[in-house]
Formats: C-alpha cells, sequence, structure tokens
C-alpha cells in the first residue's frame, strides 16, 4: 500500500516516541498542543498516540470538524430546505444524523419521505439536475478550503453547462480565523498546533502566519502514526529551542505555497463572509458566500426562507470541546444518555467528531 | 470530513476525469483542481472525489530514509 502502511512502520513509531520522550524530559513542563483537524482527532483516537506520548505532553482537540462546528441555525435551515416538496437536498453523509432544535435530523427528515440524497462528490449533482429537470437540487456545502474548491468547481460546470436547477447553500468555513479566534481566546494556553494536512494542500503555510507570531509553534502534519508522531516532535523542537515557524511534516501532501489553482478557483466564486461556528460564536470573515455573479447558484438568494427560531441542545457540552476547555468526559451526558448510537450532540455524530472518538478508543 | 486518499492513476478519459487504485479500490476522480499536472502511474492525494494534490514521490521516499537514518544511528 504505497503512501500508506510505509507510515505506519513500528521501527519508525519507536524512534520517534524514543525522540519526543529525550524532548519532553528535557522540556521539563506541561505543554498542550491542540490539533485542529477532525481527522487528526480521529487518527490519534484510532492509533492510541494519546496514550502512548509522555505524560507532560497534552494532545487537545480544537473545531476541526466542519459538522461539528455547523451552527444549530444552519442545521436547522438544511431541515427546512430539505422539507421543501419540489427540492432534492444533496449532502456529504456526515451531515446526516447532526442533530437540529428538537431533535430532528436530515436522516429523520428522509424517513418521512423527504428526497435527501448522500453524495461523496458534490460532482454527482450535476447528474441528479440533469435528470430531474423540474426539481430543485440544495447541495449543502459543509467542509474548510479542502471541501470548498470542489464546490466551486461543480458551481463552475453548472455554469457552463447552463444547468439552472442546482444551487449550493454554503455553510463553508475557513481555518485561519478560527485559530485566531482560539489565540485570543484568555481560556486557552495552546503551546503548538498541529495544523491540519489537507486544508495546507490548499491553502500552504504562509496562512499560519500569526501562530509563530503569537509565539506559539506550527507544524502541518500528515495523518499516519508516523506523520503524528514526528508533527508532535517538530512541534516540541520548536518549544524546545524557542524558534517558533510554521513547518511542514506533511511534505508529500503540501507544498508551501499550496495549490494555487484550486484557491483561484475558490476565491472566484467564494468570498469571505462572518460565519458562526458552534462553540466560538460568530468569527468575522470566516465563512464563504458565494459571488454575486453567482447567485443564481445561491441557495440563500433562490428561496425565501424564514424566520427559524432556533434553540442550542439541551445538557449537551459540544461548544466547549470546541473550543478545547471541555473534555467530553466532561459532559454529564457523555456515555450514559450521548453514545454513537444514540447521539446527543454533533461531537457524537460525526466519526470525527472529538465525543465520538473518545467513546471509541479512550 | 477533510479525510485524503493517496491512489495511483490508472487510466484518464477525454473529460479530465482518471481511474484511481486506492490499495486496490478503484474510484473515479476529476482532474480539474489539481495542483500540478498528472499523468497515469503518478500518484494524488484525492478528496470528495476530486484529485487535489499529485504527491512528489522522490521527496515522500527521501524523507522515509531519513527517519529511518536517525533511528538506525540512534540520534535520540
Ligand atoms: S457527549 Fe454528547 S451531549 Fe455531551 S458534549 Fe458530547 S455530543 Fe454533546
Amino acid at each position: 500500500m504505497k503512501f500508506i502502511d510505509e507510515y505506519r512502520d513500528p521501527e519508525i513509531v519507536v524512534g520517534l516516541l524514543k525522540q519526543i520522550t529525550s524532548a519532553s524530559v528535557r522540556i521539563a513542563r506541561p505543554v498542550t498542543i491542540m490539533e485542529i483537524c477532525g481527522s487528526h482527532t480521529y487518527a490519534i483516537g484510532r492509533f492510541g498516540i494519546r496514550k502512548l506520548l509522555p505524560d507532560n505532553i497534552h494532545l487537545i482537540s480544537g473545531p476541526g470538524c466542519p459538522v461539528c462546528v455547523t451552527s444549530a441555525r444552519d442545521v436547522d435551515l438544511a431541515l427546512y430546505l430539505a422539507s421543501l416538496p419540489n427540492v432534492i437536498f444533496a449532502t456529504f453523509g456526515d451531515m446526516l444524523r447532526v442533530p437540529g432544535t428538537g431533535g430532528n435530523s436530515l436522516q429523520k427528515k428522509r424517513a418521512e419521505g423527504c428526497d435527501v440524497r448522500v453524495v461523496s462528490s458534490a460532482d454527482e449533482c450535476i447528474g441528479v439536475a440533469l435528470s430531474h429537470p423540474q426539481k430543485e437540487i440544495v447541495m449543502m456545502g459543509v467542509g474548510f478550503e479542502t471541501t470548498a474548491p470542489t464546490i466551486a468547481a461543480v458551481i463552475n460546470s453548472c455554469r457552463k453547462k447552463d444547468i439552472r436547477n442546482f444551487s449550493v447553500f454554503s455553510v463553508h468555513k475557513i481555518v485561519p480565523p478560527a485559530i485566531s479566534a482560539l489565540l485570543a481566546d484568555p481560556l486557552l494556553n495552546i503551546d503548538g498546533f498541529l495544523c491540519p494536512g489537507h486544508v495546507s494542500t490548499m491553502i500552504g503555510a504562509a496562512a499560519y502566519q500569526m501562530i509563530p507570531d503569537a509565539r506559539r509553534a506550527a507544524v502541518i502534519t500528515g495523518f499516519e502514526p508516523v506523520d503524528i508522531l514526528e508533527g508532535v516532535l517538530m512541534l516540541l523542537q520548536q518549544i524546545e529551542n524557542k524558534n517558533m515557524s510554521v513547518a511542514i511534516q506533511y511534505s508529500r501532501g503540501v507544498r508551501p505555497e499550496g495549490n494555487t489553482r484550486a484557491m483561484t478557483l475558490l476565491q472566484s466564486v467564494f468570498e469571505t463572509a462572518d460565519a458562526q461556528w458552534r462553540g466560538l460564536g460568530t468569527i468575522p470573515e470566516s465563512g464563504l458566500a458565494l459571488r454575486d455573479e453567482f447567485a443564481a447558484y445561491d441557495t440563500l438568494k433562490k428561496f425565501s426562507l424564514p424566520d427559524i427560531h432556533t434553540g442550542d441542545i439541551p445538557g449537551c457540552g459540544c461548544g466547549d470541546i470546541l473550543r478545547g476547555i471541555k473534555l467530553p468526559h466532561d459532559c454529564p451526558l457523555f456515555r450514559k444518555v450521548c453514545t454513537p448510537a444514540n447521539p446527543v450532540g454533533p461531537c457524537m455524530v460525526s466519526s470525527e467528531g472529538t465525543c465520538s472518538t473518545y467513546y471509541k478508543y479512550d | 470530513m477533510c479525510i485524503g486518499f493517496p491512489g495511483k492513476i490508472i487510466s484518464i478519459d477525454n473529460d479530465n476525469y482518471a481511474i484511481i487504485d486506492i490499495s486496490g479500490t478503484r474510484r473515479e476522480v476529476c482532474l480539474d483542481i489539481i495542483d500540478e499536472e498528472a499523468s497515469i502511474g503518478d500518484y494524488v492525494i484525492t478528496h470528495a472525489g476530486y484529485a487535489i494534490h499529485k504527491i512528489d514521490t522522490i521527496t515522500a521516499q527521501d524523507k522515509l530514509k531519513c527517519l529511518q537514518e536517525i533511528i538506525d544511528n540512534e540520534i535520540y
């Protein structure tokens, strides 16, 4: 298995752990490292990495699961759109079971007879739109900079092919403004960040400059055990030597300048806008809205939406967990009431959610 | 959700879609937003139906070699 098995080599893992242990002894104080990407949270849980690390090295999870950070209002709007009679509502599978106000979900809507379809690529919407000319196809655009260019590509294709019965409900978010919000949070004291691998494939390294500017360490890291341990080691080296920078561990997946072709496409279709994050509140310029030239593909402009009264999920602590100030075990519902089979909040629904990975692996 | 898989390009059609082999599973991906032109035999990282990055195989192998050397020489 090229580019997978080699990065799970036990000998290299053991070697890296020895280096991490030596560095942690030299640093001789507690070090807190946040992983921002949900795929990191999942991999760290799955490979048991938290338990392998020395006692003074703490890994905490951040707001890196796009499904988890989708605001309650956006979930409720999705549920409203999915229930419109003429709509085929397309979504990535992760969104299906996320509960809205009152416990409804897209999965429940589908069971009630709404036409909700799970796609693995937004590209599939083109075929659906062509074969259902009488219907309106609404794609829920959820995800960070990794995913948003794929949605931009589909919008572009629809415009070229003059497909008019397709629009995107964009709840896309971008990562750097969320990191800035975390750096400004007085309740958080993070020494370094494992920066997301595939977001960085797109945005490159310079986008994280505010991390070393705030005298914190930053390493763009891949998703296999060797990647994550080397990422941790590189963070510890920056912290020990007090020379903070944005380093790239995941060099097979990330060029320093990112994917300029995809980012140019993204910026031609979307512009930044204020966005609401579950747990972090409204962060300026952290969302992606369709530009005016693409209004015909903007669900928010195509449909008139009602005032929706949104409520938080009672008892769910996802907000604090997404900010890294609480752990799943701090939530009284964790394991007792809230389980992957019967999730109360989004952090338990998504396989990349912090509560779900702690439930399965910790 | 930003999960990506490395795979090898098996074929490319006229519409710029490629069949790639990801550890024995074949998938179709679009090449419209990849960062660098890719051809048959190249390894790419794919995400949500699109190839997003061409892997520089030489850099990747050098890195593994370098890690292995540190371990062989016990430079801890
Ligand atoms: S355990 Fe469930 S209810 Fe508690 S914070 Fe996590 S998702 Fe929310």
